[in-house]
């Protein structure tokens, strides 16, 4: 989660110094979700995310100075430069990609199940969305299929509150998110998505139940994020009172807490923790930095496989 | 050599290829049980059981995006979208995601999937089940376009499109399902992706047809053959990748081009054919290009009104003649190049 953390404060950094360029859309707040949810996989395990997915790629495994470069729009990066910040992918670590169009990695992500239930294997998928995504059609074509073939995916709504600057209430005709899933005859769990040992445990939870071919989960993870929607500020839509009424329950903070209250660490590995990531983050900017652009000669042979598996 | 019809060459390569790798299978409405609407499927679920001959909800956008996450991990999913007016229906997948996820990867993804689909000219199924759209996907860098006319292309391209590790929208033509036969092998082929097919030599024009406008190309090229007239009728295949040399290859040849399209006439695939030439064969050109396609309406469902809007061979005729003088070929000057200024290659 530190790391997140850390990650989206320096990219707010550079970005602001115009080492970045393009869409960004910081995780801070939410850090909880994905930690919790990628803690509960194995690393053959597969995700796929959204436009809102650093949190997800590190806390999948992807190396900082991986994603970092890729940022940079390096060759060096995850999607050598030709993805960028909404743009993901990892095979090895099971990142498959993240789409930025809203709700669009959904029913591929059914299909990651489908194909991993025809290939026998015992492996999951998580499909990472936010509270916007529920209203897109896609989504409920998808959770219908989910439930119809009974596929080992686990559904994690990220209920941020606000689909851009429009608040839940606002765009949401049903009292909540979870609900959607039971129409769609799918188990259905609310977790303070703040918490990231009860996040955990939910997704074990839904990650077993999909192992044991039980079929899909959906977990809505009630959330915040602590920043504006990207790095342009589109307007007032949230009050200062409500945005530090939040904050309150920064997901770091709250874990800390349990560390030290059940004297799990001490502060010094504490401190060590962090000291490790604040290296981890200056080496992955040295990098992205150091690296070289890719070619406009390199993204036109990429479009097709050449060898064409003929 | 056996005779098949058009869908049968179709449902043979499907079954072939499913026999030849498991990793293949079949996802789409009404494809199972009833074998698809225009019977293509058949008989396959029986042979191949419900996992891997898979009848779906009517749901586009999941349908293409469950498939392509299918072959993300290692399937080889042919999809079939019942109509290519669908395809729309699934826009966000077929357009946003499925062209672009290898590339946004950095090339490090593969997405081996075929969407079948097909468009019916002479079926009277009006504005919403009529539509061609060939040059939206053309215009989608990513995806490999096939629109073979005979039952051995289409056998032969299917098997292919299905072996590529690239995504291919598969376009094939109701009209064409069991109104012809064919010569096909009976041992396995495929035929490369990107090449075109000259269906019938000639010295006087180029014909370029796609799908089911070359038979009309071809019945056209007879016609014009009795009043001594020697029309090439070029075949694309596919539209992606295009095999540009073969038609430029063949323009220079003739020094003339007649476009039979069945899409929409503006912004169609012969606007693109027509400038390409003008691009690459502008010297060699005796005369101006013809284009002829669909009416700039949506498919009227009035049958007499319907039929005058596509392109016919009587119309096809006509077009040539205007642009082959029987007394200019007569007298030996479709050889000689079009004088003046030569642009510098």
């Amino acid at each position: 989660m530190v790391l997140i953390r850390r990650f989206e404060e320096k990219l707010l950094e550079v970005y602001r110094l115009g080492k970045v360029k393009g869409l960004a859309h910081p995780y801070i707040g939410q850090e909880a979700v994905a930690v919790g949810v990628c803690e509960a996989l194995q690393r053959d395990d597969y995700i796929l995310s959204n436009h809102r997915g650093h949190g997800h790629s590190l806390a999948k495994g992807i190396p900082a100075r991986d994603l970092m470069a890729e940022l940079y729009g390096k060759a060096t990066g995850v999607c050598c430069g030709i993805g960028g910040s909404m743009h993901s992918t990892y095979p090895e670590f099971g990142v498959i990609f993240s789409s930025a169009i809203v709700g669009g990695t959904i029913p591929i992500a059914v299909g990651v199940a489908l194909g991993l239930k025809m290939r026998k294997r015992n492996n999951v998928v998580v499909s990472f969305f936010g509270d916007g995504a529920v209203n897109i059609g896609g989504f409920h074509e998808a959770l219908n299929m989910a439930s119809l073939w009974r596929l080992p995916v686990i559904f994690v709504c990220e209920n941020n509150q606000y689909a851009l600057s429009t608040h839940v209430k606002r765009h949401l005709g049903a009292r909540q998110i979870v609900d959607r899933a039971c129409a769609y005859d799918i188990p259905g769990i609310v977790v303070d998505g703040m918490d990231v040992l009860a996040v955990y445990k939910e997704t074990v939870k839904a990650v077993e139940r999909a192992r044991r071919g039980e079929g899909p989960t959906f977990i809505e993870a009630r959330t915040y994020r602590f920043l504006d929607h990207g790095m342009y500020y589109v307007g007032e839509y949230r009050t200062k009172e409500e945005v530090e009424e939040w904050k309150k329950r920064d997901p770091i903070k709250l874990l800390l807490n349990v560390i030290r209250n059940e004297g799990i660490a001490t502060d010094e590995i504490i401190k060590a923790i962090n000291e490790e990531v604040e290296k981890e983050i200056e080496e992955a900017v040295v990098f992205a930095e150091k690296s070289e652009y890719p070619t406009l000669e390199y993204a036109k042979s990429i479009l097709y496989v050449r060898s064409g598996g003929l | 050599m056996k005779e098949l019809k058009y869908a049968e060459a179709i449902n043979e390569a499907l079954r072939e290829e499913m026999e030849r790798d498991e990793r293949v299978f079949i996802m789409g409405e009404d494809v199972g049980v009833v074998g698809g609407i225009f019977k293509v499927t058949k008989g396959l679920m029986e042979r191949f059981g419900e996992e891997r001959v898979r009848d779906t909800p009517i749901s586009e956008d999941a349908i293409i995006g469950a498939a392509i996450g299918a072959a993300l991990v290692g399937m080889r999913p042919v999809v079939e979208i019942m109509y290519a007016d669908f395809l729309y229906v699934g826009g966000d997948q077929l357009f946003n995601h499925l062209p672009k996820i290898r590339f946004m990867t950095g090339g490090k993804l593969k997405v081996p999937l075929v969407i079948r689909t097909q468009f019916g000219l002479y079926r009277y199924t009006a504005a919403q089940h009529s539509q061609v759209p060939f040059v939206q996907l053309m215009n989608t860098p990513g995806l490999y376009i096939e629109v073979p006319s005979t039952p051995y292309d289409a056998k032969g391209l299917l098997k292919a499109a299905i072996r590529d590790d690239n995504p291919d929208v598969f376009f094939e033509n109701a009209d064409l399902y069991y109104t012809i036969t064919g010569p096909v092998p009976e041992e396995d082929y495929i035929i490369p992706l990107g090449k075109a097919d000259i269906k019938r030599r000639g010295r006087h024009v180029t014909l370029f047809a796609i799908s089911y406008m070359v038979h009309v190309a071809l019945k056209a090229a007879e016609l014009l053959a009795s009043e001594g007239i020697d029309a090439e009728v070029l075949d694309p295949r596919t539209l992606s990748p295009l095999d540009k040399k073969a038609i430029i290859d063949s323009v220079k040849e003739t020094g003339r081009l007649v476009i039979v399209e069945p899409d929409i006439k503006t912004a169609g695939v012969g606007a693109e054919i027509a400038t390409l030439v003008v691009e690459e064969a502008y010297d060699y050109l005796k005369a101006p290009i013809i284009r002829l396609g669909d009416e700039d309406i949506p498919a009227v469902f009035s049958k007499p009104v319907r039929d005058q809007c596509l392109p016919t061979s009587d119309k096809v005729v006509q077009a040539v003649k205007t642009i082959v003088k029987v007394l200019e070929i007569m007298g030996g000057q479709t050889s000689k190049k079009r004088s003046g200024k030569r642009r510098k290659k």
